[in-house]
């Protein structure tokens, strides 16, 4: 029998505001527990929460970016719940009004774009993080992270596999990191993601949903739908019904667990934050910001095919980080062949960064000082060879591609009077592959460009080495 | 007449000219209460020797409030000192900052005079739900003083303070202003800042001033009004200077008399009374005519759940965790939660938090909270409507004058009725005043309520201080 995944998303994002969503408390990340705290964020009785409008503005672009409708009233509602990292007792979030809904995101799988819809983007407040030591008996809490502003986005249920559901936190990470609205990391936990997946022997109808937590990265989401997939398959077909309930994932063991029930049957009882008052954007306002959206990765990469006459694949892969693609852009401004940038970063620069699990920006690697490198290889004085070794000695010590070559006199030999001298030694060494070259053997002339190599070091241009062998043997 | 006794206003004047300091006040003060208290039990916690060493100014500095006592309902923060709202939960809770009115206050020199008894967390009519003891009236100590304010009304009546804060949440100035003979006043909502009170009904919640007279009423509430950023419900309405409103003249001024408000249950005392109130006015040359607000009868059963649902989701962060008391219970976070809850609230909190949430469970929601919201909207329409025509609506405050301790407690019904007359005022949201206006056969004071519409507070002082002008029940004092 045929099995469909029905997959729906649920984001939580945290802005990058300056102050938290309700208070004037810093927002930084990594400082002193509770050195980021007021009576607001901390719900001491009498305190009242204050709408920072930064942090409103931020939750519109992005809305906007994903082609969310704008409400043009809104209000804030209570979500009431016990749990020690909740110090009002309650969330301030949006309930049956939020200010943005009916938004969308197209994604590719292979040739063909789907487009995912986005139920709605409403904006709310982080809670505190509770610290728990091993083998004591009380545990403790930083609302540091208290009331820091969260952006939540739903998607539709939309997606049919697992891929598809990477494939749309990638473009969503995206099109965030061109707003400049979050850190979108998930190690902070600035970017969370929960994972609503059932399964149906027809396309039309929903099956019961599982909602799966605890997801710590893209790939955690994938493998989690992937196992949950097989899971609701196999429980399926062994007639068992289904049971709606909220599962763990377990990224060592790579499976899914049953969460304690109890700690999931939640009557949250929303009403409206009186605390508050309602407020509208008037189309003034969704206007401008519509205006100030900066160029998103859809933009940028039919914009890096045209400009620069990349690829369709290389422009999607460098549009999809948008550090990549600003430092891509910024080298070319100094280098004007495209497609070499592209290549070294697509591959040498990625595999550095994969190694180190680093972003471009943490290489220690200027935009300019890659594209003096590249000009030395094109003005010969690099191979591409050595361009290797010499890129990673730039990366590991920050120094430039000149003052490298100059100190460990890497300088490739492109003067035609030291590989003359070179070649006329490496063929009086080898009669025997002049020999075979003479009668023919085309192949003897890689076996003697590989020896005058060895004679420089390596040093030598190798297409210079080849021509004034070549010749060399013409003349004997 | 000794110091304690005058007004802030004459107080001023007497530091104006010299004849006495602000130490003589609160030394007389603090020897008064020590007679009365014991009786009247209207503090929850008054530390003579702080307050003794903090009288600083001579009271001659141009302040508004300078060296003027004001005692402070026990739900309002004040740095450092006790804050509980009369609660176990709050158990030594010292607010590391200032109400918005607290500030205010203490910009304008006047001095902090303690923290006044009053129903646990506002709930209630009688201040018998207070953790620590009743407060008695000081007309008749076998009797309540009202409440929730019911601390800041009795100290001001046995004059164990100059002037008082109350909060107001269905009434909890005015009925205990009402039922002590002093002055109460609940301003517009939005009026004055929320901030640092202590949330009951955050939507329906404002601090007032409650004073022996009308014109303390409108220096207290010059000090205290205004916008305030750190509370986005303060309105950003100019504030006048209400002092300018006590005038005597009410000619051509149009009162409505609801008749919604004249209905069975109350006392015919206080229908004589209120009915011979509006003959001075009509005497002086205002005029009186019947009006409706016909959603009336709905507004105790709309105030029960909007205000128990907002109550139950603000105090749920009473949890033990941060603050205040929490229970000897460590088997699991749930179990001590439940336990310091369990312990922690009184009687009618563990009633309303149970009303509150129930309204607002799933299911339940569009029956209860959201219907209550759409009668709420009817009856600030009926008052929008009413304000059309009449310049101010008279009331009585409460259906009765004072009860007897414990006569109500087995009942909570017909306690909530004793806010009836008080409750739609903080539905719609304006501005209303209790004034002295005559006394039973057993001498028990009688309460007149003003009203008006929202931000025209003025009117209300015109009234008032005109009515009082030409009454002597504010100049009455019980026999202690």
């Amino acid at each position: 029998m045929k099995y469909y995944s029905i997959i729906g998303l649920e984001v939580h994002l945290e802005l990058n505001t300056k102050s938290k969503a309700f208070c004037g408390c810093s927002t930084q990340f990594g400082n002193a527990a509770n050195s980021q705290t007021c009576p607001v964020c901390l719900g001491m009785p009498g305190s009242l929460p204050v709408l920072n409008r930064t942090a409103l503005s931020f939750a519109l672009k992005a809305a906007l970016a994903l082609n969310c409708r704008i409400s043009n009233f809104t209000k804030f509602d209570r979500k009431n719940y016990f749990y020690p990292d909740l110090p009002k007792s309650y969330q301030i979030s949006q309930y049956d009004k939020p200010l943005s809904h009916h938004g969308w995101l197209d994604i590719e799988m292979g040739d063909s774009v789907k487009r995912i819809g986005i139920t709605r983007v409403h904006q709310e407040e982080d809670t505190g993080k509770l610290l728990h030591k091993e083998g004591e008996p009380s545990s403790l809490i930083d609302f540091n992270r208290s009331g820091i502003p969260l952006l939540e986005i739903v998607s539709e249920p939309d997606m049919n596999s697992p891929q598809e559901a990477y494939e749309y936190l990638t473009q969503l990470k995206a099109i965030l990191e061109y707003l400049d609205v979050s850190d979108c990391s998930m190690e902070k936990g600035s970017l969370r993601c929960d994972a609503n997946i059932s399964i149906s022997d027809d396309p039309k109808k929903l099956g019961t949903k599982t909602e799966i937590k605890n997801l710590n990265s893209f790939k955690a989401v994938r493998s989690a739908l992937e196992y949950e997939s097989a899971r609701q398959i196999k429980v399926l077909e062994s007639g068992q019904g289904m049971v709606q309930e909220t599962r763990l994932w377990d990224d060592n063991k790579g499976k899914t667990l049953p969460m304690r029930s109890k700690e999931e049957a939640h009557d949250y009882r929303y009403f409206p934050e009186p605390d508050l008052v309602p407020f509208t954007f008037d189309d003034k306002e969704i206007e401008s910001v519509k205006k100030s959206l900066p160029e998103l990765p859809a933009q940028r990469r039919k914009r890096f095919v045209k400009d620069y006459a990349l690829s369709e694949y290389d422009a999607k892969v460098l549009t999809q980080d948008k550090a990549l693609a600003d430092y891509f852009q910024e080298c070319a401004k100094n280098y004007n062949n495209p497609k070499a940038i592209t290549n070294w970063l697509l591959s040498d620069i990625a595999a550095i960064m994969n190694t180190k699990l680093a972003g471009i920006k943490e290489l220690n690697l200027s935009p300019l000082a890659l594209a003096d490198m590249l000009k030395m290889i094109d003005a010969n004085v690099l191979s591409g060879k050595m361009a290797k070794d010499v890129l990673i000695q730039m990366i590991d010590t920050g120094k430039t591609a000149k003052d490298i070559v100059e100190q460990k006199g890497l300088k490739q030999i492109s003067d035609d009077k030291t590989i003359i001298e070179a070649a006329d030694k490496v063929l009086k060494e080898n009669p025997k592959a002049v020999e075979d070259f003479k009668s023919g053997k085309e192949q003897a002339i890689v076996f003697l460009v590989g020896q005058l190599m060895r004679h420089t070091k390596g040093k030598a241009n190798p297409a210079l080495a080849n021509k004034i062998l070549k010749e060399r043997l013409g003349a004997m | 007449m000794e110091s304690f006794q005058l007004t802030a206003n004459k107080l001023k004047e007497e530091y104006k000219n010299n004849k006495i300091k602000p130490q003589d006040t609160v030394r007389a003060l603090f020897k008064h209460i020590d007679e009365v208290e014991p009786k009247v039990k209207a503090f929850a916690h008054l530390d003579q020797n702080e307050i003794a060493n903090n009288v600083g100014a001579n009271g001659r500095s141009p302040l508004q409030l300078s060296g003027i006592p004001v005692a402070i309902k026990d739900n309002i923060c004040v740095k450092d000192q006790l804050t509980t709202c009369a609660s176990k939960i709050l158990a030594g809770f010292k607010p590391p900052y200032d109400a918005t009115v607290i500030e205010k206050l203490k910009n304008a020199g006047a001095i902090l005079f303690g923290k006044t008894n009053m129903d646990e967390f506002a709930f209630g009519s009688s201040c018998e739900n207070s953790c620590y003891y009743p407060t008695r009236n000081p007309w008749d100590t076998s009797r309540i003083p009202g409440g929730s304010s019911g601390g800041s009304a009795a100290a001001v009546a046995a004059d164990e303070t100059i002037m008082a804060l109350g909060s107001d949440t269905g009434g909890s100035i005015r009925q205990p202003a009402g039922l002590c003979g002093v002055v109460g006043l609940k301003p517009t909502y939005g009026r004055v800042s929320r901030y640092g009170l202590i949330a009951f009904a955050s939507s329906l919640d404002q601090i007032g001033p409650i004073t022996k007279d009308v014109s303390d009423s409108a220096l207290l509430m010059n000090v205290i009004s205004g916008h305030d950023e750190r509370d986005t419900t303060s309105a950003d309405v100019a504030v006048p200077d209400y002092t300018k409103s006590l005038v005597k003249d009410v000619k051509g001024l149009k009162i409505g008399v609801p008749k919604e408000y004249f209905v069975e249950g109350i006392d015919p005392e206080v229908k004589t009374a209120i009915e011979k109130s509006i003959k001075v006015l009509t005497g002086l040359g205002a005029k009186c005519e019947e009006v409706s607000l016909p959603h009336t009868e709905y507004a105790v059963s709309v105030y029960y759940i909007v205000a128990t649902a907002e109550a139950s989701s603000n105090l749920g962060r009473f949890d033990g965790i941060r603050y205040g008391y929490r229970a000897d219970e460590n088997k699991s976070m749930i179990s001590m939660v439940a336990a310091t809850r369990g312990e922690g609230f009184g009687q009618e909190a563990k009633r309303r938090i149970i009303l509150g949430t129930f309204a607002l469970s799933s299911g339940y929601y569009d029956a209860y909270y959201l219907k209550a919201q759409k009668v709420r909207t009817l009856i600030k329409n009926d008052f929008d409507q009413a304000f059309r025509k009449f310049d101010c609506i008279i009331t009585p405050t409460s259906p009765t004058a004072a009860f007897k301790i414990g006569e109500k407690v087995s009942d909570p019904l017909s306690m909530y009725l004793s806010d009836i007359f008080t409750i739609s005022v903080n539905l719609a949201g304006i501005p209303a005043m209790s004034v002295p206006c005559g006394f039973t056969k057993n001498n028990l004071p009688i309460g007149m309520q003003i009203m008006a519409k929202p931000f025209d507070e003025e009117t209300i002082f015109r009234v008032a201080f005109t009515y009082e002008q030409n009454t002597q029940w504010h100049l009455q004092k019980p026999k202690l």
